[in-house]
């Protein structure tokens, strides 16, 4: 008797249909799973067997053969536990198979037949929705992250429901959008920051313009204050922008619970002994890395230049087109990763250059080896470049600044306004830009940049054009000369 | 003295002593030969000359006056000499070819070297109009030992020696010991007394050099007018306010905001302003003039 359920693979953000075929023959009682399962999916045997039983559902005591097809699309993880369960169900006519039809199913098992959340279930659910299918079975908790897709979740707390729902005798209450939930409190504030006018300033310009920020100073300035207060600033992200983020966070298994969608950007600092692969992604079943979990948010890697340089060069491509690609023997997985750039740095080894109060004892060789680490193509990838003083007593005993929310009310505005096309560059603007280039060490680039930053510039200075003084402006945010004289 | 030079190696020349300059001949211990490369003539080694030098590691004002120092004096057609290396010296140099003036760089190394390795650029500039010489022949490794012997050769070729910034035991102070022994002319810029970079330069000046308070000061030893007034860029009004702050004292952006009330936008846009009128120069996130004042 054989009998066939559908539940969907993950190749990095990609659902691929897998059909689970379930076998019963005579024979003496034993339990094989074909189809490349990894570890974790051929131990579903043991939790399949022990739900059903638990369920009080009969196992039935005869040679059982799952198939997973294709068959050589590698099977990771238990969310396969679900759909193997039913249909062995099906197989041995507890439930019938007409009665799976039109539904997918992706869920892992506990011994006792709950049935407990996977991770990817908002990519596995929007794969169900494309391929026709109408209801997906899935973990309780899971349901509202199915329901983003537009497919309506079959939730469930036991396996016990899918069978009695199978059999039509249990409807499950018909599922609710929860309501909107308030963007998660908490965040940092900018009106902690005293002081520091000009790296504030240049944090309001990089959320304006999504541009790339590298700060640099002395440690203990707030440099790592300031980055954090990046998000706060930022619009929140649209219908389309909470997909795609939630569909990422969802198979990285980041997803906090009760909050189906990911509705701010996301702050994603790594630490510099992170490896390569966790940062720009891979893995043999491709796995997100910490910058496509910053997509549409921002990635902060404090002190830039301890992170290994191949690490640095590897975020090249994604910081050009917005895309990491990872190419493996089952073909090729693209994880979306249009970030922003925030990074934080000491001007020297020791940290005390650029500070008043204590003198650098870098030799010129250790100088020029932490700067030699990041290239000048990276350089050339932050837009604003900015350098956080010591700040004064004065200022850390000054008034609270200026709030958060009213920062992002005028950055919202400026990226309505960068929206709706171009702004066109006044003459004299030109000209300054034109000579800059001859006096500084700018490459086409590195121009092409300042000119981003001057229209930014205008849109937070609700100009019609880019004028001359927005062009200034972006031109002292460029390489500082320090870091230029040294590629 | 065109007749004595003869061809060492492709595109390296070599001048024995009875071809020195005068100045060079001079010296307690003069080198045997000295190897040129550069598309400078011979007879430029004796124009009158001023040596900078100073310390590697220096500070950001450092390298700025020694920047300063080099195009101004290179503007009037000194011949600028230095080590070709990092810090102070390299500044020098390129001070000197921003005024596209002739600047000579000694080598402490076979004169095929470029030494380091990060000036090789460096060395192609200056080799455009000026020279690179050294008395070590092609091949001839960098050794510790042999930079002192190098400043002796920087000290002789110059009628004056300035240090920008040394420490207490900088190969600078060799230099200027030097320079004094052969009745030089020796300058030394002041600094803070409470920094180890100024501890050298001031020792100097403790002990008579003189102090050094503009381009004009090493200008007078030659006889030579003040710089040719350059026409004064006319500033906006902020950019006016801001460099009559920085000319007081250097100061951070959020401190030129502070003391001019003005937003950072506006500010930022006076400071690339001066900058870009080669009147301000920033670095490590501390702005300051780089002329002194009038």
């Amino acid at each position: 008797m054989l009998a066939r359920t559908t539940t969907h693979a993950l190749v990095g953000l990609d659902a691929r249909r897998v059909e689970v075929e379930a076998h019963l023959q005579n024979g003496a009682s034993a339990f094989a799973i074909v189809g490349l399962p990894d570890r974790a999916c051929q131990e579903a045997k043991q939790r399949v067997r022990s739900g059903i039983m638990s369920a009080e559902l009969h196992w039935p005591k005869r040679r059982l053969t799952v198939n997973l097809a294709p068959a050589e699309l590698r099977k990771e993880g238990s969310g396969f536990d679900l759909p193997i369960a039913l249909a062995v169900l099906a197989a041995s006519r507890q439930v019938t198979e007409e009665s799976l039809r039109g539904h997918a199913a992706v869920g892992e098992l506990a011994l006792d037949g709950r049935v407990r959340p996977v991770n990817g279930v908002l990519a596995a659910a929007e794969g169900a929705k494309q391929q026709g299918l109408s209801r997906l079975f899935c973990a309780a908790a899971s349901a509202p992250e199915a329901a983003l897709a537009g497919i309506e979740p079959v939730p469930l707390h036991h396996l016990a429901e899918a069978a009695s729902y199978l059999r039509g005798e249990w409807q499950p209450k018909p599922f609710e959008e929860p309501p909107e939930l308030p963007a998660p409190g908490g965040l940092e504030d900018l009106a902690d920051v005293r002081g520091q006018e000009r790296a504030r300033r240049a944090l309001e310009l990089a959320a304006a313009g999504g541009h790339n920020l590298l700060l640099g100073g002395p440690p203990g300035t707030g440099k790592t204050m300031l980055a954090r207060r990046l998000p706060g600033i930022l619009p929140p992200l649209t219908r389309e922008e909470a997909l795609e983020v939630t569909r990422i966070h969802s198979v990285a298994g980041l997803l906090p619970p009760g909050r189906p969608l990911v509705t701010g950007p996301p702050f994603r600092a790594p630490h510099h002994t992170a490896s390569a692969p966790a940062i720009v992604g891979g893995g043999s079943g491709p796995r997100p890395g910490e910058a496509s979990l910053a997509h549409r948010g921002v990635l902060f890697l404090d002190e830039l230049a301890e992170f290994p340089r191949p690490t640095l060069e590897a975020l090249r491509q994604p910081l050009e087109d917005g895309v990491i690609s990872i190419a493996r023997v089952e073909g090729r997985a693209l994880f979306p990763a249009r970030f922003q750039l925030v990074a934080a740095m000491n001007l020297c080894p020791c940290g005390a250059r650029g500070d008043p109060s204590a003198e650098c004892r870098c030799s010129a060789q250790r100088l020029s080896a932490y700067r030699d680490k990041l290239s000048r193509a990276l350089l050339d990838r932050f837009d604003l470049l900015v350098t956080v003083p010591r700040p004064r007593a004065v200022e850390l005993a000054g008034a609270p600044a200026e709030a958060s929310d009213r920062v992002r009310e005028r950055v919202v505005m400026a990226r309505e306004r960068l929206r709706h096309g171009r702004l066109s560059r006044s003459e004299a603007a030109d000209e300054l830009l034109s000579r800059a280039v001859e006096r500084l060490p700018l490459s086409a680039r590195g121009r092409a940049r300042v000119a981003r930053v001057a229209a930014t510039v205008a849109a937070l200075a609700e100009s019609e054009q880019v004028d001359l003084e927005h062009v200034a402006e972006a031109l002292s945010f460029r390489t500082p000369n320090e870091l230029a004289a040294a590629a | 003295m065109t007749g004595r030079v003869t061809e060492a190696t492709a595109g390296v020349r070599r001048l024995r002593r009875a071809g020195f300059p005068e100045l060079l001949r001079q010296i307690h211990d003069p080198p045997r030969v000295l190897y040129l490369r550069g598309a400078g003539e011979v007879e430029l080694l004796a124009r009158p000359a001023v040596a900078i030098v100073g310390a590697r590691a220096c500070s950001p004002y450092g390298s700025q006056v020694a920047r300063m120092l080099g195009r101004e004096l290179a503007a009037v057609g000194l011949v600028v000499v230095s080590g070709l290396a990092r810090g102070v010296d390299g500044e020098a140099h390129r001070g000197a070819l921003e005024a596209e003036g002739v600047t000579v760089a000694v080598l402490g190394c076979g004169i095929d070297r470029d030494y380091p390795a990060a000036h090789r650029d460096l060395a192609r500039r200056i080799c455009e109009r000026g020279l690179v010489v050294s008395e070590y022949g092609p091949g001839v490794e960098p050794a510790p030992w042999r930079f002192p012997a190098r400043n002796r050769i920087i000290a002789g070729l110059t009628a004056a020696t300035v240090i920008v910034e040394a420490r207490e035991r900088s190969g600078a102070l060799i230099t200027a010991d030097f320079a004094l022994e052969d009745g030089r002319e020796v300058f030394a810029v002041p600094g803070e007394i409470t920094g180890s970079l100024a501890a050298g330069t001031n020792r100097l000046l403790r002990q008579g050099a003189t102090p050094l308070t503009s381009a004009a000061d090493v200008l007078e030893v030659f006889g030579l007018g003040v710089l040719p007034a350059s026409q004064p860029p006319t500033l906006g009004e902020n950019a006016t306010r801001v460099l009559e702050l920085l000319a007081e004292s250097p100061a951070t952006a959020d401190e030129l905001a502070r003391a001019t009330g003005f937003d950072a936008g506006p500010l930022a846009a006076a400071l690339t302003e001066l900058e870009l009128a080669g009147l301000v120069g920033e670095a490590d996130g501390r702005y300051r003039g780089v002329r002194p004042p009038n």
